[in-house]
């Protein structure tokens, strides 16, 4: 068995969930503050990679981010960039794909703290940044390692859209879950086991730590 | 002097109905306010520390114009100092006792005095999840008083004490918010349980 395809899996999820800590935590901030027709439209779109078949929207990622299309050329012209069969092109993908996972947990965890902590430490003097980083944030620690989690979690075993967009090039975008693919298709069981068993137990240790982190808090960890 | 002239529309689950106070609060004044359920006794309470903008209205605290929505003035929570006891107390489940006053000032010695006047010195540590209910609300008045406040506003602020803590309580409160000269407004649905306290009335209703 070839350790590459698991390390570029748990890169990938490396990359994916610190990209959308620094992305999926302000848009969850906006989207849990006053509703508004624009915000239902555009928390549907986020929401769609949960209910979308993983092969359509990683034809539709092929699609825009090909050489021949507009954002592709594009891309490719000015900053040299091709982000289809690349590891840059299955991280964009896997933000896209995974951000329902980050951004519902914190924005629900957010929408349910009282109002009235933001108010009283507006009254003090503090601006909405300060309260958002000494007030919110901390009192919502339960729900970000859930986001966090499910986010790596989810990008681990992420397997249409990464077929989709990258391939299955050695070494560069042929992650685990594309080599358990493999193995089975070429006969190779035993490969396939050894990989599945090592995916398994990475996922199985990464829900055992957030257990034991949020293990004081009132809700369980995966709520 | 604080005077605030307001207008504000609310929804209820009767209709529509409207918030209209025109009321005078002399410097260092104690009032307590009252009204019957969901006659926007809170709502006025915020629009006061700035927390809601009414439709129209006036507050003016010592001749400094703090809202004015002809003259689109309208000063952020934050450059008020308002002292705000919230019904729910609004404390702050990751900061212990000590933590909470400290975000309010960095005024050591007031910090302590506080925790003398509340009877918190030995819970300084304690967060809010391991405090009783009574000890929960004197820390969101201590907290609100950490500010120095100019206007202290206190929701309900002591219905989870027992006679002898609230009457304790009440001595050192009307010392040092004589000290700082602080206007105080108070929610109560008891009149005994402001006995001793508040001096001035003031009654808020609907207007449908």
């Amino acid at each position: 068995m070839e350790w590459t395809p698991i390390w570029l899996s748990l890169k990938l999820a490396a990359c994916t969930t610190l990209i959308l800590f620094l992305i999926g935590i302000p848009l969850a901030y906006w989207l849990s503050r006053r509703h508004s027709l624009a915000k239902v439209v555009i928390e549907a779109m986020l929401t769609m990679p949960l209910v979308l078949p993983p092969s359509v929207l990683g034809f539709y990622l092929l699609l825009t981010f090909s050489p021949n299309s507009l954002l592709g050329s594009w891309l490719h012209t000015h900053f040299n960039i091709s982000l289809v069969f690349s590891f840059e092109g299955l991280v964009v993908a896997s933000v896209i794909y995974s951000l329902p996972f980050m951004v519902s947990p914190v924005k629900s965890a957010l929408a349910h703290l009282p109002v009235s902590l933001a108010e009283a430490s507006y009254t003090m003097g503090k601006s909405k940044l300060e309260t958002f980083y000494s007030i919110q944030l901390p009192n919502i620690k339960s729900s970000l390692w859930t986001a966090t989690v499910l986010t790596f979690a989810h990008t681990l075993g992420e397997f249409g859209v990464v077929l989709m967009i990258g391939g299955k090039l050695d070494g560069v975008t042929k992650v685990a879950s594309i080599a358990i693919y493999d193995a089975v298709d070429n006969n190779q069981y035993h490969e396939a086991n050894l990989y599945s068993l090592v995916l398994f137990a990475i996922t199985f240790v990464i829900v055992i730590l957030v257990f034991i982190f949020n293990r004081n808090s009132a809700r369980g960890p995966l709520e | 002097m604080i005077e605030a002239s307001i207008y504000k529309k609310i929804k209820t689950y009767k209709g529509n109905s409207q918030l209209i106070v025109d009321a005078q609060f002399p410097a260092g004044s104690i009032t307590r306010l009252y009204g019957s359920s969901g006659s926007g006794k809170t709502t006025f309470l915020k629009i006061l520390a700035g927390l809601i903008t009414p439709e129209k209205g006036e507050i003016h605290v010592k001749g400094v114009c703090w809202l004015d929505t002809h003259k689109k003035i309208n000063w952020k929570p934050q450059q008020r100092r308002v002292g705000f006891v919230f019904q729910d107390y609004a404390l702050f489940p990751n900061m212990t006792v000590q933590a909470h006053l400290a975000y309010a000032t960095t005024d050591q010695q007031l910090i302590e005095r506080l925790l003398l006047i509340g009877k918190m010195e030995s819970f300084r540590q304690h967060k809010p999840a391991h405090l009783s209910g009574g000890q929960q609300q004197r820390l969101a008045i201590l907290r609100a008083m950490a500010l120095r406040p100019e206007l202290l506003i206190l929701d309900e602020a002591f219905s989870a004490l027992d006679d002898d803590l609230r009457e304790a309580l009440i001595i050192e409160l009307k010392i040092i918010l004589k000290e700082f000269r602080t206007t105080t407004i108070i929610v109560s649905h008891h009149l005994q349980e402001t006995a001793g306290f508040a001096e001035r009335t003031l009654q808020i209703e609907q207007e449908h």
